[in-house]
C-alpha cells in the first residue's frame, strides 16, 4: 500500500553518509538502501516520516520533519495552535508490539 | 505440579499479589527473586551462583505464557478505553532464568506489549527491560519520544544493567527506532543497542541468526487482518456521537408548525439515521478493510467513495423522491464516510503527515462547506413540506 506521492519531507546528505547501515536497519519501510559504501534513498515515497532514521544516523546524514500521520492529531494540532499529538494513546498499529 | 498453580496466580505488573504467599516485597527484593518462578516463596539462602553478590533489582519474574487474565485483557483493550490502564511496573523483568550471559530486551509498560514480547520467548532465559512508556505502546510512545533515549538510559542504569550481564547488547524493538538515538545510548551506557525484528514473534529466528533481521523483519505490513482489529476503535468513536446526530435528525423530522411530534420524527427520520450508521460502517469500517482495492491513494476520497456506493445502494430501497432531500443525501453521507475514513490515518503503519497534512488541507474546506450546504438542504426540504416554500 502506498500513500500520497512527492510529500515526504526526507532530505539525504550522501556526503555525510558513512555507510553505518543503521537507517537500512531502521526504517520499517525500507526507503534506504546500500549504494556501494554510502546509503541512498530507494523508494521516497515509502517514506511515513516516523524519524527513525534521522535520530539513529550518528552522522547528521538524513534529515526529516518527522511526526504523527494521524488526521485527528493534525486536526487537535490547528484547533490548539501546538504541535500535532495524538490524544489516542495506545491506539495505533496493532502490528507493532 | 502444585506450584506452578500458585504461580500462575500471579498477575504480572502487580507486585502486591505476588508477594502474598511470602514475605513482603521489601524483603523479597533482597532474595535472588530470579529464582522463585519455581517455587512460591524464594529460597531462604542466595545460591552461590555470580561471582559477585549482587543481585538483580527485578521488579518479578514472569512466565511465557498468558492466562485467561491476559486474553481478556487483551480484547478489552482493542475494543475499549480500558487499554489506557492496562500497565506493567517500569523496571527490569526476568524470563525464565536468566544469567549474566542471557540476552536483554526492552519493551514499553502498556501491557499487552509487554505480553507479547514475553509470549514470544517462550523457552529461553531472558532480561527484560520496561520503560516508562506511561502505558503506550512501543510505536506510538516512540512517536512521542516517551519510548525515548534518556528514558532508556536511565532504566539502563536504575537496573544496574552492566553488573547483570557481562555482555554489551541490548535488543529493542525495531518500531521503537523513532524515539531512540542508539549512538548516544551507547556512548552513556556502553551498551549497543540492537534492533530486532518488527514482529516480536520473529525473536527466536532473529536470535537464531546471530541477532540478523532479514529484511522481511525489518518491513512494516499492513495486512487485512492488522486492520481488522483496528476497526473497533474507529465505529466505537463514531457510534458514540451517533445519539446526538440521532436527537438532530429527529428534532428536524418532527419539527412541525405547530409543535415537535414523534410520529413524524420517527416516520420520516429514521432512514436518515440508516444513512447515518451505514456512513460510520462505510468510513470506518468497509474503507480500512477494502483499503488497497479502493481508487486513489488519499483516504479522503476512499472514504467518500465506498460512502457514495452505499449512498446508490441506500436510495434503491428508500427511493426518496424529494429533491433537496436527494440532493442532501448524496452530498452529506458520502462526506460523512470520507471524514470518518481520513481518521483512520492516525492508526495505519504508512501515512506520514506531510500527506495527512495536505488531504486535510484540501478535505476541510470541503467538509464545512458542505455542512453549511447540507443544512440548508435540510431547511429548505422542511420548508417545502409545511408548505411554505
Ligand atoms: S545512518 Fe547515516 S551514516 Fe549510517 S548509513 Fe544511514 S545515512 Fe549513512
Ligand atoms: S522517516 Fe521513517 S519511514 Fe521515512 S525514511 Fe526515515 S525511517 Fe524510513
Amino acid at each position: 500500500m502506498r500513500y500520497l506521492s512527492n510529500v515526504t519531507t526526507l532530505e539525504f546528505f550522501p556526503e555525510k553518509c558513512t555507510g553505518c547501515f543503521r537507517c537500512i536497519e531502521v526504517c520499517p519501510h525500507q526507503v534506504f538502501i546500500m549504494n556501494g559504501k554510502k546509503a541512498a534513498i530507494d523508494d521516497r515515497d515509502l517514506c511515513m516520516e516516523c524519524g527513525a532514521c534521522m535520530i539513529n544516523c550518528a552522522f547528521g546524514a538524513i534529515s526529516v520533519n518527522a511526526g504523527v500521520g494521524c488526521a485527528s492529531a493534525i486536526i487537535n494540532g490547528m484547533i490548539t495552535g501546538g504541535e500535532p499529538s495524538c490524544d489516542c494513546s495506545s491506539g495505533s498499529t496493532s502490528s507493532c508490539c | 505440579m502444585e506450584e506452578p498453580r500458585v504461580k500462575k496466580r500471579v498477575r504480572i505488573g502487580d507486585i502486591r499479589k505476588q508477594t502474598s504467599c511470602c514475605a513482603s516485597s521489601v524483603e523479597m527484593e533482597q532474595e535472588p527473586l530470579f529464582y522463585q518462578e519455581s517455587s512460591c516463596c524464594p529460597p531462604k539462602k542466595a545460591p552461590e551462583t555470580s561471582a559477585s553478590n549482587f543481585v538483580p533489582p527485578i521488579v518479578q519474574t514472569v512466565s511465557t505464557d498468558w492466562l485467561i487474565d491476559d486474553y481478556l485483557g487483551q480484547i478489552r483493550c482493542r475494543v475499549s478505553s480500558y487499554r489506557n490502564s492496562y500497565i506493567v511496573t517500569p523496571g527490569l523483568y526476568a524470563v525464565g532464568r536468566p544469567d549474566n550471559g542471557s540476552d536483554v530486551f526492552a519493551s514499553a509498560n502498556y501491557k499487552l506489549s509487554f505480553d507479547i514480547l514475553r509470549s514470544s520467548l517462550k523457552g529461553m532465559n531472558a532480561w527484560v527491560i520496561v520503560l516508562d512508556t506511561k502505558g503506550i505502546n512501543v510505536w506510538c510512545a516512540a512517536g512521542k519520544r516517551t519510548f525515548g533515549t534518556d528514558e532508556l538510559i536511565r532504566r539502563i542504569s536504575d537496573a544496574h544493567l552492566d553488573k547483570v550481564v557481562s555482555h554489551k547488547r541490548i535488543i529493542l524493538p525495531q518500531l521503537g527506532a523513532p524515539g531512540i538515538a542508539a549512538h548516544v545510548v551507547s556512548k552513556k551506557t556502553g551498551f549497543r543497542v540492537y534492533y530486532g525484528p518488527v514482529h516480536a514473534k520473529d525473536i527466536p529466528a532473529y536470535i537464531a541468526s546471530g541477532y540478523n533481521a532479514t529484511k522481511e523483519m525489518r518491513t512494516v505490513r499492513f495486512t487485512w487482518l492488522d486492520r481488522l482489529v483496528l476497526t473497533p476503535m474507529e465505529m466505537i468513536p463514531a457510534l458514540k456521537k451517533f445519539p446526538v446526530y440521532a436527537l438532530f435528525v429527529l428534532l428536524i423530522f418532527g419539527l412541525q408548525p405547530s409543535g415537535i411530534f414523534f410520529r413524524e420524527a420517527a416516520v420520516n427520520g429514521w432512514p436518515f439515521l440508516l444513512l447515518g450508521l451505514l456512513s460510520v460502517f462505510s468510513g470506518a469500517f468497509l474503507t480500512p478493510l477494502s483499503l488497497p482495492f479502493v481508487p486513489s491513494r488519499a483516504f479522503a476520497v476512499k472514504g467518500w467513495i465506498v460512502g457514495f456506493i452505499f449512498v446508490l445502494l441506500a436510495q434503491g430501497i428508500l427511493r426518496i423522491t424529494d429533491k433537496s432531500l436527494l440532493a442532501f443525501i448524496y452530498l452529506f453521507f458520502p462526506l460523512l464516510s470520507s471524514y470518518i475514513a481520513l481518521q483512520f490515518t492516525g492508526s495505519t503503519a504508512f501515512t506520514g503527515m506531510s500527506g495527512v497534512k495536505k488531504e486535510l488541507r484540501y478535505a476541510l474546506p470541503v467538509y464545512k462547506a458542505a455542512a453549511a450546504i447540507s443544512f440548508l438542504l435540510l431547511v429548505i426540504s422542511r420548508l417545502g413540506q409545511w408548505g411554505i416554500l
